[in-house]
């Protein structure tokens, strides 16, 4: 089912949770909002589940395919909602939690007694729990109360399934198979979602199209690959990555930063450039394009790469550059070793400019 | 390293178990069993015959059934606006909340002498309210109406206290999560939010009802104390008192005592029952 808001605003009082937007989802998408705190997108999942009303105004409405939505009460819109604190029954077995929403239909729609059991036992074998099925939720590991909630979300086939940053409170171990395992179902079921999340990987790794959003605004809606590699602006780019920032006075085509130097294609004055770790390569002398003198502080292998922190007297703060472990150890780092960088390429926000200028440097 | 009982193994904040369980259990006994003790002590020198007749004596049983017709209906009462009451204090943000919370406590600290004094001149035919009930044949004071009225008054806060914290423990999202799942509010209610507040509710219900029996001050001027109609059992002990019957009033404090010791330690029992199974462990 394709979920399609025009004009949704909120305010919380004075404050602007939400400034108007549009949004179209398309059926059987799985769509990841992606924001630090504040930037309204907790607000703008629960605006499209019914749970927060948008600012009332004429041009604003919320359809599930063809079904308006915009006036329909959180109860009725058919949807299912997974909280990132479960919001488990405390009181009720695993069983009774996910049969919940089959038990509390009215009695003409209400599947019989011997159904409900058929398909929350389904259920439960879809998210791996049939021998839990009598315990209560506090006997239960977050990972699999996170399950729980979310077969009991899916007992009543809902149009929509939303996600409030589903893995927050889990462990990362715990997190990365619960969002391999989400994808596997989605592919399988088909349902159309959009979960929550301010975690950049997540929601790379997980959905088919993010909606970046800062402030209330979106900033960008893309593929995680067309995301990561054209960010729309500055924002985008800095939130889905970490970054390294040269900042100095460009003259004749050098751009000069108190002993660094980089040969660029830029007219004269003042620019900034900012560079992802992956596309800084480590040099052991300076070379015809640059000559950025660095010092490492440290260096920590993490998964298939090596995360090296650098320092210079040029740098406000420290730059962080990922290598690949054979380069790492053809260089033979260690902490207080001296080094050139030399940036794959760059890039540049103007003021004005929304789009990023990408430089490679050929060398 | 063979862990040791001596409480020198770990570091507590208060000092070991033997001292603090030392203390804890002398205090219990001068405050608490010392007086209970002297009371059971009187009863000595009785018979078992001489004890029944004391205790069932006509005027005594009839003040039991209104003590306990009372109470039972304070309590109820209570149990209904006590769970309303901790709602709103919980759920809502509003200008005064914070006064409001407060004067909930109002009922114990105020002498329960003075909010019965005020209750039977309030509710007398003279009076502010009974005005007003009077031409709707509605009497409270000198009435047992008026007795449950003062027992509510001076026991609502077990309700409220008792609630509130476990309310304020139960997240806005369970609700939320019983909507999404097609619950309408009624049923929201009484299948997800009410068991979740059962046990809190039925122990401070509980309370409520055990301090009622007890109640005394609020109670006599407001009750009018006619003998078989509006007697409470308290009176009865402080009439016996009166009399220099030490024996008599002790053998009716017995009896309020020990429906009020069973009551709570039913309750204690249930409650605990109910709370593991929320918190793991094998309900």
């Amino acid at each position: 089912m394709s979920i399609r808001l025009t004009n949704i605003a909120k305010t919380f009082g004075r404050t602007t949770a939400l400034e108007p937007l549009d949004l179209n989802i398309a059926d059987g998408e799985l769509v990841g909002l992606l924001g630090p705190s504040g930037s309204g997108k907790t607000t703008l999942l629960r605006i499209i589940a019914g749970l927060e009303q948008p600012d009332r105004s004429r041009t604003s409405s919320i359809h599930f395919g063809e079904r308006d939505v915009t006036n329909v009460h959180v109860r009725d819109r058919r949807i299912g909602f997974v909280f990132q604190h479960y919001a488990l029954f405390r009181h009720m077995s695993v069983f009774d939690n996910i049969a919940f929403g089959l038990t509390a239909l009215p009695r003409r729609e209400r599947p019989s007694a011997s159904e409900i059991r058929t398909r929350v036992n389904r259920l439960l074998e879809m998210v791996r729990l049939e021998e839990f099925a009598k315990r209560y939720p506090a006997q239960l590991s977050g990972g699999q109360q996170q399950r729980v909630s979310l077969a009991r979300a899916l007992a009543l086939k809902p149009d929509v399934l939303l996600l409030d940053e589903p893995f927050g409170a889990l462990d990362a171990k715990v997190r990365q198979e619960l969002r391999r395992w989400l994808r596997h179902l989605h592919d399988e079921l088909g349902f159309t979602s959009v979960f929550v999340t301010h975690d950049q990987e997540e929601a790379l790794e997980l959905s088919d199209r993010v909606v970046v959003m800062s402030n209330g605004r979106i900033e960008q809606i893309d593929e995680p690959d067309t995301l990561y590699r054209h960010p729309a602006n500055r924002f985008v780019f800095e939130f889905l990555g970490d970054v390294n920032r040269l900042e100095g006075n460009v003259q004749d085509g050098e751009l000069t930063c108190g002993e660094a130097r980089l040969s660029v294609d830029l007219p004269d004055g003042h620019q900034e450039l900012l560079m992802r770790p992956h596309e800084l390569k480590l040099l052991e002398a300076q070379s015809p394009h640059s000559r950025l003198p660095v010092t490492v502080t440290s260096a920590s292998p993490i998964g298939a790469e090596v995360w090296v922190e650098l320092v210079a007297d040029w740098l406000s703060e420290p730059w962080l550059a990922t290598v690949r472990h054979a380069d790492f150890e053809r260089l033979h780092i260690k902490r207080g070793q001296r080094l050139f960088v030399e940036p794959r390429r760059w890039h540049r926000f103007g003021n004005a400019e929304t789009h990023d200028q990408e430089v490679e440097i050929i060398s | 390293m063979i862990a040791t009982f001596t409480g020198t193994a770990q570091k507590r904040v208060l000092p070991g178990f033997g001292l603090s369980l030392g203390i804890t259990l002398l205090f219990v006994s001068l405050v608490l069993l010392l007086p209970m003790t002297s009371l059971v002590g009187q009863l000595a020198g009785l018979s078992l015959a001489e004890y029944w007749a004391i205790i069932t004596e006509e005027r005594v049983v009839a003040s039991y059934m209104i003590t306990i017709g009372a109470a039972a209906v304070a309590a109820i009462v209570n149990a209904f606006f006590g769970l309303l009451m901790a709602w709103v204090l919980v759920r809502y943000e509003f200008p005064g909340r914070r006064l409001l919370d407060a004067l909930m406590d109002l009922p114990f600290a105020l002498p329960t002498a003075v909010a019965g004094i005020t209750l039977a001149t309030m509710y007398s035919s003279s009076g502010f309210m009974g005005k007003l009930l009077a031409p709707l044949g509605i009497e409270i004071s000198y009435t047992w109406v008026g007795i449950a009225l003062a027992m509510a008054f001076t026991s609502i806060p077990f309700v409220v206290r008792t609630v509130q914290p476990v309310l304020e423990d139960l997240p806005q999202e369970i609700d939320e999560a019983a909507l999404t799942l097609g619950a309408s509010d009624t049923l929201a209610f009484r299948r997800v939010i009410l068991p979740h507040l059962w046990p809190a509710l039925v122990t401070g219900t509980g309370l409520a009802f055990v301090r009622s029996l007890g109640e005394f001050g609020a109670v006599i001027f407001i009750a009018g104390n006619m003998p078989f109609e509006t007697e409470i059992t308290s009176l009865m002990i402080f009439v016996k008192l009166q009399e220099y019957d030490y024996v008599g009033a002790s053998a009716i404090a017995s009896v309020v005592l020990a429906v009020s010791l069973l009551l709570l330690l039913a309750l204690n029992l249930w409650q605990g029952r109910f709370i593991r199974r929320l918190h793991g462990g094998k309900g």
